[in-house]
């Protein structure tokens, strides 16, 4: 109990410098770093002959799209051919087709849904030129498209930003330099970092062993700080090459949970400037008024906080009651349900872990969900569900903005005035966008799910018997469709029909939402600005906090709340029932 | 159409300039400064016995001899295997995770059964007594990485009996040995208390004169 406090504590601590750090590389402001930064970036645009013109919500999606079309192509490519190529030590062949139709998306998108198993599936080379290259491009995306989301919402100008500028700052600026202080400390607690064969060793008892080798730790600080969440090896962060100790498992787990936090804080400066900026138009004294949140962004991080703990309090209560048929059969259950867990990380690091990951869909495990109790495995299932509870990188501060737009509209009809948020208005538009963006999403969890339990394919690939088995598959299916990652990994995956139908969950569940949200951002952006009245409504209280929690958990359960009743909520009744 | 080409040789560009960045210099120099900075670690924090290495410190192994204490349930058996084993396929090669069991999985009731079943037949030939402990979850529960190096204070302390029947070590040894390979809470906070099973054993050996 004590140890999740206090890092989440720490947690609060480190966020408010990053994401002050973030807003400064968003807008363009001055920060320490930049006589280095702006001769490498500088270095960069010349070499490559990038203009920075501004762009339009339009043109900024295409150059996305684009340039996520090329990446893909690319690395296709290189999996299908990665028996033939170098840097394979350990001799793997090329990857299946449907499998890397499923994979190349799975990362491009920033899912990171692993229907292979890094130890026997990829060579080094893979490894590093397609994994590792779009953790970094899929997080880099994702938050390009947060920043230009963030400009139309804070309106003031004409553009959205510079697509390929946004990249190279945020790679160059925070990814990179923050990947390798964070590389070096997983490697000084133990994660491997060499392009060595793997080691057979002969034991004490004279057996042999293999020691799976690579650069781990490379892959491991960007899995995280990206959002990413695909391992090295098949079993994820559990591994004691991915995560040896309890300092590198808190070190991952604020790698992940650091940017997406940043991101709310980046949003509500970059409003507060804008409102200083207006205020003082008229003023010939500017004083600024300096804020760690800006209100706006207070209210956003405060729901998600709420959100976030009520997950957190679920799983850990429900994982330490343990499992009572293991009590049965003779198991003392006094240390909380330890099947798929961990030693190291206990029951109090494990829930925190995985609530993290689903919350800010980064997919990384530290214990294996398929094993989790009932309600501590519904948590998971319902972040995802949800997909805004901080969320991935850019990406969840976005979809909480639809809910936002939601819950501003909902109460505009309850006041009978016209809906507006940040001073302008929201009108049909909007709404028919933000609603497309909320319908997509519950749409390929139910709609992909209910194929896979009506088809003998889906079917085969449930491995546990019972209520579980629908679990695995709404799971499999949320975690796609909310570019998580993380799996029931019992399911049995690598077969057609869930390559294909999991990668079109997760390439719908991505691209249809950032171009239907940037385009919202685009249209704010072209509003005029209303004056603030006495009639309305504040969105930066503690009663539009509430308001926007409801919302969230209304909208959950009139969606979801049918399956998940059949699936975990129906688990737990026969656990302890019985 | 020109638009268009425009567009994809701009993405082209970019594609391959986060390609050097990332991909290629990104690793060369993590690895670079990984391998000059923390050389042990990064090549697998392996032990060494008499100059050759015996196994990981961080990665747990599959232990038959009844004077070492049992690790946790592994669903790939710490990648460890005889000759014969890898010759006739029982071991498929290196690979991690565990049995992905449901808590309400009959299997997950049945393995578990049969193994605390076998434990207390494991203490009753060692010791000659029923054991009429508590068996603590961790042991008899499957790891997730399946490579677990752990296991509880509680769990090394319920095999000590067996051990020292086995081993020939008396009780004070053996828990010396323990305490020794017990790692503890950073802080007083963070983390849990745990036995290292590879080190203890490797102790163990020694203190038996076996290597």
């Amino acid at each position: 109990m004590l140890q999740i406090v206090v890092t989440l504590a720490i947690y609060m601590a480190l966020v408010i410098p990053v994401g002050i750090y973030m807003y400064h590389i968003a807008a363009k402001k001055k920060t320490f770093a930049d006589p280095v930064f702006n001769r490498v970036d500088n270095g960069i645009y010349k070499l490559c002959r990038i203009n920075r013109e501004g762009m339009n919500w339009k043109q900024y999606a295409l150059h996305l799209l684009m340039t996520n079309a090329v990446m893909v192509f690319a690395g296709y490519l290189i999996l299908r051919l990665q028996g033939l190529l170098f840097l394979n030590p350990n001799g793997i062949e090329g990857m299946e087709s449907t499998l890397s139709f499923n994979t190349i998306i799975s990362f491009m998108t920033n899912t990171n849904l692993q229907h292979y198993s890094g130890e026997s599936g990829l060579s080094y080379l893979s490894q590093t030129l397609v994994i590792i290259f779009m953790m970094f491009t899929s997080a880099a995306s994702g938050y390009a498209a947060c920043m230009a989301f963030s400009r139309g919402f804070a309106g003031g100008r004409k553009d959205v930003g510079n697509f390929y500028e946004d990249m190279i700052r945020i790679t160059t600026r925070i990814l990179i330099p923050v990947s390798i202080i964070g590389g070096l400390l997983l490697i000084w607690q133990g994660v491997p970092e060499n392009f060595i064969p793997n080691l057979t060793i002969e034991t004490i008892e004279g057996k042999f062993q293999d020691l799976a080798m690579g650069p781990v730790a490379a892959l491991e600080i960007i899995k995280h700080l990206g959002t990413n969440g695909g391992g090295f090896f098949g079993a994820n962060s559990t591994t004691p090459f991915e995560n040896p100790t309890i300092l590198s498992d808190m070190i991952e787990l604020y790698s992940m949970m650091l940017l997406p936090g940043a991101c709310v804080i980046t949003f509500g400066k970059m409003i507060h400037a804008k409102k200083q900026k207006e205020k003082n138009k008229n003023a010939t004294m500017a004083v600024a008024k300096k804020a760690v949140f800006g209100s706006q962004g207070r209210t956003i991080f405060a729901a998600m906080a709420v959100l976030f703990l009520v997950g957190l309090t679920i799983c850990f209560v429900s994982e330490s009651a343990g499992n009572p048929i293991l009590e049965q059969a003779g198991l003392n259950q006094d240390m909380g349900s330890m099947e798929g867990k961990e030693v190291r990380f206990g029951i109090a690091q494990s829930a925190l872990f995985t609530t993290t990951t689903t919350s800010f869909t980064t997919g990384t495990v530290n214990n294996m969900h398929d094993t989790l109790t009932p309600l501590g495995g519904m948590v998971p299932l319902l972040h995802m569900m949800l997909n805004c509870v901080f969320g991935g990188k850019g990406v969840g501060l976005m979809n909480m903005i639809m809910y936002v737009i939601l819950a501003v509209f909902l109460c505009g009809l309850m006041i009978g005035r016209t809906p507006e948020y940040l001073g302008k208005k929201i009108e049909g538009r909007e709404m028919k966008l933000a609603a497309l963006v909320l319908i997509v999403h519950p749409l390929l969890i139910l709609g992909f799910s209910a194929l896979a339990v009506v088809t003998s394919a889906g079917l085969e690939g449930i491995t546990n018997p019972g209520f579980h088995g629908l679990t695995q598959v709404l799971y499999e299916y949320s975690s796609s469709a909310a570019n998580n990652g993380s799996g029931f990994e019992g399911l049995a995956d690598n077969t057609y029909f869930w390559n294909i139908t999991a990668g079109l969950a997760m390439f719908f569940g991505r691209y249809i939402a950032i171009v239907a949200q940037l385009a919202i951002a685009g249209s704010m952006l072209a509003k005029r600005k209303m004056n603030e009245t006495i009639g309305t409504l504040r969105t930066d209280n503690t009663i539009f906090v509430l308001i926007l929690v409801f919302v969230v958990y209304i909208f959950a359960a009139l969606t979801f709340f049918p399956a998940l009743a059949l699936g975990p909520i129906a688990e737990h009744l026969t656990l302890w029932m019985s | 159409m020109k638009n268009f080409a425009s567009y994809l040789k701009r993405a082209l560009i970019l594609t391959l300039i986060l390609l050097l960045c990332c991909s290629v210099i990104y690793p060369l120099a993590l690895t670079g400064l990984g391998q000059l900075l923390f050389p042990k670690q990064a090549n697998g924090n392996l032990i060494e016995v008499d100059g050759k290495a015996v196994g990981s410190e961080l990665v747990g192994q599959d232990f038959t001899g009844d004077q070492y204490f049992q690790g946790r349930i592994s669903s790939v058996n710490y990648n460890t295997y005889t000759e014969e084993e890898k010759e006739d396929g029982t071991y498929g090669g290196v690979s991690s995770g565990s049995f992905n069991y449901a808590p309400t999985n009959e299997d997950l009731k049945a393995r578990v059964e049969e193994d605390v079943a076998k434990f207390k037949e494991r203490y009753k030939e060692a010791t000659g007594d029923e054991f009429t402990g508590e068996i603590p979850a961790d042991l008899l529960t499957a790891s997730g990485s399946g490579l677990d190096p752990h296991i509880s204070p509680k769990s090394a302390e319920i095999q000590i009996p067996i051990i020292v029947s086995n081993s020939g070590l008396t009780e004070e040894q053996v828990n010396e040995i323990i305490k020794e390979n017990t790692e503890h809470k950073i802080l007083g906070i963070f983390g849990e208390e745990k036995v290292n099973v590879l080190k203890c054993n490797i102790a163990i050996a020694k203190a038996m004169g076996e290597i």
